[in-house]
Formats: structure tokens, C-alpha cells, sequence
């Protein structure tokens, strides 16, 4: 279906990523949001703060990310698409709460801005180091989404899209922004809402008392209904049956959890999201992700005008991550090289991948501010030796 | 009549419609007060006349947060402590709904305190149901925040020297607009006050003490559920409209002070939004969920 014209503000824009990640929450219909201040993500839900009244929704600001990471939740249930922004800080108290949208199943969105860390490291600049946080962070087994845009127009894309995968597959989606994407202003555009294709929630049609909350067919992800309309539902952080009632026992835990894991497991391939650029018969492939790939494309245009074949591989969707085609690159290339705003992260998910057929060179880097492309280059031509 | 005979006879226990007959039976000890709760809440609903679909129930975590699990309405078992801003998402993305957070006092109070406080600050409309068996008793009797000087818990070994909140002082000061106190000896007034508090608009708190005889009586050598009530029906006096300023149970086995000790009117968070909207933007503004208003 398409985008309820109410949220979309159709247009050419000048604006940074943080303000178009949240019209692109609006476009998508995103009708409750919840959020704690912290830098740099605030001007996100400032502007939905704004905005709002006017689209029809609601934002409030709760006491803690606590707080705002379940509230969303409890909207969810009562039937809203929801987000909630934060940034390094408030995504580590966020984290029980993610292992609670992915067991109850709550389509939902997660902004993450990211900054340096650990703790309060470096509020005010970049980095991309919670990467295998949202993956691993919350305890026990779960499979998230995360997106990992580079640019305000992206910001405003993708946004669109991880609303949509969150809702075709009940699951927390990531939106990994970074510092400089966040506070970068460039020209953004916004489509006609008939050109934004969303996607509604999976509603039962089934009647009350035929319906049970966690019965599923082979796409593995269950119909939802809302409170208030007369079904009765029971949801719990606890581990349970498919009428959603605690069932603590050792099949019960291997039904659910295998299926939550293989939700996203199996449909891996539709949502691999990658951008080649020059990857075929290239000696050295270039894996990059968020704003490291716009400093990456300097770095191969420097290393093709010095003859090196070399490809760009860019992670849109960053989870799951794309390791089928980094295998079959792995068997024409001589090496990846992996930069990153962290000290080596996705770096292992291309190791793993690769599985020694090719070298994976990385090119970690403490955050703070982006990788000098020289830096990058020099990598390529080591990797081409 | 032996116990088979009751159990086997016709008679339709009214409480039954409430609860999701299949959970059961339900976890809770012998001479829990838990219980004893659900009932007066279940009456209280009875009482309502409200449409059950359009009433949920959240709850967090504990023996007391497994209320919300077999109450046969909307019903949330979220996390520790959190029951309050899931139901503030649920409430204000619909506000249709009247919500019911049915928690207990280590979950409301301790881990859950600072959730308490900003919700009876914004006078959220939700009611509130602490149940308060000054323990915790799903991880075996440890000291919680309501525990009594003196008290023995597993982890106040050589009894608890912490002073105790006084809950209803607490959530008066914060601007809750409806609190009260009873125990389960008084299961009319109990009901009641639950009655009161789902046709209440804005945070109602309501403390249930109940005996938590496994873990706080039995370790503290004060019997069974039963010695519990006795307790209660001993030691309770009725000050309604008390200044919750003197409501305090810091004293083991100490006088308890029951009734309803506030009961006023204010804006809701809501209502206050809606309010101030409309001024700031005039017609451009359609209220937020006024359509579905309550009563």
C-alpha cells in the first residue's frame, strides 16, 4: 500500500540525516515514538516532537531509555508503528528490552546514532562500534535487522524500508546512523506518498477464540491483532506456547527460539542488501558500510587510477549479513579490505565468510572522526601485492 | 461434603469468568495474599460494568507480576520493573483502553521506582495495583524496599537496618490523584478502592498488603497466612483522608494505617496535551484520541 500522504513532506530538502531519518519514520507511518535526549541523535525525535501534532501521533519524552524502549513497545500492541532514537548510552540500557520486542514479537524500530565509546566516550563524534551490539547485546539467541544508511537521502529511504521489514517480520530493526550521517546536510528528496510503498501490519483475520498470538504458517511470523479488539491476548518476556502463555520447559524453548532464529534465517537471501560497485574480476574487494563508504569510493577511485582492479561491496542491511556472496567473492578475489569506525567488527563477519580462500585486511580505527582515504588506499595497495 | 464434592458440584465460582480457566491452577503458596486481590479485582471489574475488551492489564515481574497472566482480559507480562511505561505506550497510542498495571513492591518501588514516580508526576491515566508483601518472594525472600526495620530477610541476614518507603506518601507527593491503602483482611473496602480507581481518570495508586507466609512470615516466625490476617485485623485502623505523611509501616509488625487517604482531580498527561495543543495551534489541531474518550 501507500504511504499516508498526512506523514509526507513532499519536496526537495536541505537537511542533516537526523532530520530526515525522522520524516522518513513519518512517511513510513510511524505514529508513536518514544525517547531520552542524548547526543547525537536528539534532533531526530526534536523533529518528530515537532512535527507530530500536525501528522496525528504522539511523541512523548519518558524519564530514561528504560522507559521509552517498552513504551514503544506497549504502542505497538495497541496497534501503532513505533521508534525509539538514541544513541551508545542509552542503546546499552536498552538492551534487555530488545530481547523482549524479539521474543513478543513487536514490530519495531530502533534508531542508534552512533557515537564514540565505551560509555560516555565521545558524545559530540563518530563511530561505528555498536555494530555487534545490537547483534549480540541482549542475552540469549535472537536474530535483529539493522540498516546502516549513508547519507540524509538514505536516512530517508531506508528508514521507509526498516519499517517495512520490521513489520513483515515482527522483529527489532536497527537504523545505524552514525555522527557524521546524522549532522550531515545534504539535498534530500521526498517522493509523492504515492510513490512510497509501505507495509501494513500482518492482521489476523481470523475471529477471536480461532486465534492464538503465536501460531504461524511457513512464513514463520505470526498474525497480530491489537488490544482492544476482543481478543484477549496474553504476551510474555517468558518463554510460551502458541496461545502466548508461559510454557517453561525444554521443547517449548527449542520450538520458539528455532523458530524466531530461522524467521530471519531463512529469508536471509531476500534481505541480503548489498551495493556493488566494480566487485567482478576485481583482485581486491573493498567491504565498507555507513559513512566509511563514502570515504571508501574515494579510496578505490584513487586505487583504479593507479591500475589496481578493485571492488566496493557496501552493506545496506548490515544484519543479516551477506555472507553467501562474500563466500563466492572469496573464491575470485585476493583480498577484502574491511575499514570501520570500530576496532574490527563486521571485520570478523568477512573473515568468517571468507573462511581463509581470501585475505581479509582490516583497517580498524577508534572512531572520533572518519578514516583518512589515503589510509584506505594504501590498505587496497597492500592487499593487491 | 468432602473436597471432591465441592470441587465436583455445579456451583459456579463468579470469580471464574475473570480468569483464564485453563492457566490454572496458578503458582502462588498457600495463604498468598496475591490471591486474595485478583479477587477483590475481579468484583471490582464485576461492579464496573466496563467492557472487558477494553480493559488491559500489564503487568512486570515477580509473583505478583504473573497477575496479568491469568486474567482473562488484553494482558501484558513484560520486564523487571517496567510495567509502567509499557502501559503508558498502550494508553496513549489508544486511549480507549483503560489499563490496569498490577504489579508488586519490589517491582514497582526498586527497580521500577523512578517509572512510578514521572507516571504519578504526568498524572498518567493508569490505575495501579502495588501489591506489598515486603519481600521478594519469586527469588526467595530478599530485602525489598518496603521491608520493615527489623524484619529478617536473606539478604538482611541479621534483620533489615534500611528504612522502608512509605509507598502512599510517595505517590501523594509525586501528584498521584487517587491512593489508598487496605490489606487483604479488607477485601470489601479493597474491592472497593479498586471499583473507585477504574472509574478514577488519572494515576491511581492502590497498596494491597498481603502475607507472603513462605518467604517474609515463615522466616520472620510470624506463622501462616492466617496469623497474617489476624495481624491485620488487630493492628489496621480506618483514617480515610489520613495525611500519608503518617502512613508509614516502617515498623515490624507495627500499627498499619489503612483507608483512602487521596482523592482529587487534575489534568491528565493527556487531557493536559490536548489542552495545550488546541491553544498553541487552534483548529489545525485534531485532539488526540478524544473520539474514544472514557466514561
Amino acid at each position: 500500500m501507500h504511504a499516508d500522504p498526512k506523514g509526507v513532506l513532499t519536496g526537495i530538502h536541505f537537511i542533516d540525516g537526523d532530520h530526515a531519518a525522522c520524516e522518513g519514520a513519518l512517511a513510513a507511518g510511524c505514529r508513536f515514538a518514544a525517547g531520552y535526549p542524548i547526543t547525537p541523535s536528539t534532533e531526530v525525535v526534536e523533529r518528530f516532537a515537532a512535527r507530530i501534532p500536525l501528522v496525528g501521533g504522539m511523541f512523548i519524552q519518558l524519564e530514561d531509555e528504560l522507559a521509552s524502549s517498552i513504551a514503544i513497545q506497549g504502542a505497538a500492541w495497541a496497534g501503532k508503528k513505533v521508534m525509539t532514537v538514541t544513541s551508545g548510552p542509552g542503546l546499552s540500557l536498552m538492551m534487555e528490552h530488545i530481547g523482549l520486542a524479539a521474543i513478543a514479537e513487536v514490530p519495531s524500530v530502533w534508531v542508534d546514532v552512533q557515537r564514540g565509546g565505551p560509555s560516555t566516550g565521545l558524545p559530540t563524534l563518530p563511530a561505528q562500534a555498536d555494530m555487534m551490539q545490537v547483534k549480540w547485546g541482549s542475552h540469549g539467541d535472537y536474530e535483529p535487522i539493522a540498516l546502516s544508511p549513508n547519507s540524509p537521502q538514505e536516512c530517508f529511504d531506508l528508514m521507509i524500508k526498516a519499517f517495512n521489514l520490521a513489520e513483515t517480520y515482527r522483529v527489532p530493526v536497527f537504523f545505524m546512523m552514525d555522527e557524521v550521517v546524522g549532522h550531515m546536510t545534504e539535498r534530500v528528496v521526498i517522493p509523492e506518498a504515492s510513490e512510497i510503498e509501505v507495509v501494513e501490519r500482518k492482521w489476523t483475520a481470523k475471529k477471536p477464540g480461532e486465534y492464538r498470538p503465536y501460531e504461524t504458517d511457513a512464513s514463520l511470523v505470526p498474525e497480530m491483532v491489537k488490544a482492544g479488539d476482543g481478543y484477549r491476548i496474553h504476551i510474555t518476556g517468558l518463554t510460551h506456547d502458541e496461545r502466548g502463555y508461559p510454557a517453561l520447559n525444554p521443547q517449548a524453548q527449542d520450538k520458539l527460539v528455532k523458530r524466531l532464529i530461522n524467521k530471519i534465517r531463512a529469508n536471509a537471501d531476500k534481505l541480503v542488501d548489498v551495493r556493488e560497485d566494480g566487485v567482478e574480476g576485481a583482485d581486491v574487494v573493498v567491504v565498507s558500510f555507513g559513512i566509511t563508504s563514502r570515504v571508501a569510493g574515494a579510496a578505490v577511485d584513487a586505487a583504479r587510477a593507479a591500475g589496481i582492479k578493485v571492488g566496493h561491496l557496501r552493506l545496506v542491511i548490515t544484519w543479516p549479513f551477506p555472507a553467501q556472496r562474500i563466500r563466492q567473492l572469496a573464491a575470485t578475489v585476493k583480498a577484502f579490505v574491511v575499514p570501520e569506525l570500530n576496532m574490527g567488527q563486521m571485520a570478523l563477519e568477512v573473515e568468517r565468510a571468507a573462511a581463509g580462500k581470501a585475505a581479509v585486511l582490516t583497517l580498524p580505527h577508534a572512531g572520533g572522526t572518519v578514516h583518512e582515504p589515503a589510509a584506505i588506499l594504501a590498505k587496497i595497495k597492500e592487499a593487491a601485492q | 461434603m468432602s473436597a471432591t464434592d465441592v470441587l465436583s458440584c455445579e456451583f459456579e465460582n463468579p470469580v471464574m469468568p475473570y480468569l483464564r480457566q485453563e492457566r490454572l491452577p496458578h503458582i502462588w503458596c498457600p495463604g498468598c495474599g496475591i490471591g486474595t486481590t485478583v479477587n477483590c479485582f475481579t468484583r471490582a471489574l464485576a461492579d464496573s460494568g466496563m467492557d472487558l475488551d477494553k480493559v488491559a492489564i500489564v503487568s512486570g515481574i515477580g509473583c505478583t507480576g504473573r497477575v496479568a497472566g491469568y486474567m482473562n482480559l488484553d494482558s501484558f507480562h513484560t520486564t523487571h520493573g517496567r510495567a509502567i511505561p509499557f502501559a503508558t505506550g498502550l494508553k496513549l497510542a489508544n486511549p480507549e483502553l483503560k489499563v490496569v498495571v498490577y504489579s508488586g513492591d519490589g517491582d514497582l518501588s526498586a527497580i521500577g521506582g523512578n517509572h512510578l514516580i514521572h507516571a504519578a508526576r504526568r498524572n498518567m491515566d493508569l490505575m495501579v495495583v502495588c501489591v506489598n508483601n515486603f519481600t521478594y518472594g519469586m527469588t526467595g525472600g530478599q530485602v525489598a524496599p518496603t521491608t520493615p526495620l527489623g524484619a529478617t530477610q536473606t539478604t538482611m541476614p541479621y534483620g533489615n537496618f534500611e528504612t522502608p518507603f512509605n509507598l502512599p506518601f510517595l505517590a501523594d507527593a509525586c501528584g498521584a490523584v487517587y491512593v489508598a491503602r487496605w490489606t487483604v483482611y479488607h477485601v470489601k473496602q479493597l474491592a472497593k478502592a479498586m471499583l473507585e480507581g477504574l472509574k478514577k481518570k488519572g494515576f491511581v495508586f492502590i497498596e494491597a498488603m498481603a502475607p507472603c507466609p513462605t518467604l517474609y512470615s515463615r522466616r520472620n516466625r510470624l506463622g501462616d497466612g492466617v496469623d497474617q490476617l489476624k495481624y491485620y485485623k488487630e493492628k489496621s485502623k480506618i483514617v480515610n483522608g489520613a495525611n500519608t505523611k503518617d502512613v508509614g509501616l516502617s515498623l515490624f509488625q507495627g500499627d498499619i494505617v489503612v483507608g483512602k487517604f487521596v482523592d482529587r482531580e487534575r489534568p491528565t498527561w493527556l487531557d493536559a496535551m490536548n489542552e495545550h495543543f488546541t491553544q498553541h495551534f487552534g483548529e489545525k489541531f485534531t485532539p488526540y484520541g478524544v473520539s474514544h474518550a472514557q466514561d
